[in-house]
């Protein structure tokens, strides 16, 4: 997979926190080869919308891709709940079934941005770049290593 | 079962299936069926409620199962492994999702389900007045199956209307 320049937190340089939560192992596991190309690291992972509330207080990550279709709580529901607790959640909806309405429904509901499937890795880090605004910043991999060993 | 209800599926399963293999498809031979379905190998349903009802099944033999889902994890897994069934799943899914979306684009209403995984060797019998369509899409990897059953609920409820006035 291509690499990307590292993005990272810009306060601390260090690797920007992923929350991925999807019911299909298959695709945890291609964001999560995404996540590595972009020097991100995956804080946690959950399989329907419940989990993903929980795992959202305990591991407090930066960014959030957050499927819709999945059982027990679809995602649109636990992005709202997640945005309800922490205003500032910021949740990228990665879903196959990108329709209008939906996409309207999601960003109402407080994820700030859609990305369809199947994701292009190089849409989903331009997303990412955006989302973050000012927290986040892409670094050369010479530089991400300097602001490591700085730590 | 009307073409203009169907293509939607074959274009996003030919789109889908070209990108996620990053390789040339060659749709294959369509028929109907009306008989009971029968598994070929790995098979993921999905079913669908709305304007329009129905289910779609992606049915793979198990080597060619293997070989894609091989090919989207980077690397050699097994037969028995879960990630093979995961797969197929998640590339229903993604197929599901598209036509959904272009099927919305076109004012038609409807909720689709996670994907499961069809253990049954036959089973899902079509209902009565819904015939499925089944075609496959030729890769590189092995052929894909794709089994349609549906139905316009939207175009039935009218025409119950005026069957009752």
């Amino acid at each position: 997979m291509e690499q990307f320049a590292a993005l990272v937190r810009t306060k601390d340089r260090q690797p920007v926190r992923y929350l991925v939560v999807d019911d299909s192992v298959f695709a945890r596991k291609n964001l999560t080869k995404m996540i590595d190309s972009f020097g991100g690291y995956v804080a946690g992972e959950a399989g329907d919308g419940c989990t993903a509330i929980t795992e959202y207080d305990r591991t407090r990550p930066d960014i959030v891709l957050m499927d819709i279709t999945m059982p027990q709580m679809e995602g649109i529901e636990a992005a709202e709940r997640i945005v309800r607790s922490h205003p500032d959640a910021r949740i990228v909806m990665v879903s196959s079934v990108g329709y209008q309405e939906n996409i309207v429904a999601a960003l109402q509901k407080g994820a700030r941005h859609f990305v369809q499937k199947p994701v292009k890795p190089e849409v989903l880090y331009e997303v990412i770049k955006y989302v973050l605004g000012d927290e986040g910043m892409a670094v050369s991999s010479a530089s991400a290593a300097a602001g490591d060993s700085g730590q | 079962m009307k073409m203009d209800l169907i293509q939607p599926f074959i274009n996003a399963a030919d789109a889908v299936l070209a990108e996620t293999l990053q390789c040339n498809t060659h749709i294959g031979d369509m028929t109907m069926e009306e008989e009971t379905y029968r598994r070929k190998g790995v098979a993921a349903v999905i079913t669908v409620n709305g304007d329009i009802e129905g289910r779609v099944i992606f049915d793979i033999d198990p080597a060619t199962a293997i070989r894609i889902a091989s090919t989207l994890a980077g690397q050699t897994v097994a037969q028995s492994d879960q990630i093979v069934s995961e797969t197929i799943c998640e590339l229903a899914n993604l197929v599901i999702g598209n036509a959904v979306t272009s099927l919305n684009d076109q004012g038609f209403r409807f909720h689709i389900h996670p994907p499961a995984v069809h253990r049954d060797e036959l089973g899902l019998k079509n209902t009565e007045d819904t015939e499925a369509l089944v075609m496959y899409f030729e890769t590189p990897a092995g052929n894909v199956f794709m089994n349609i059953a549906m139905r316009y609920n939207r175009r039935r409820r009218g025409e119950e209307l005026v069957a009752t006035v």
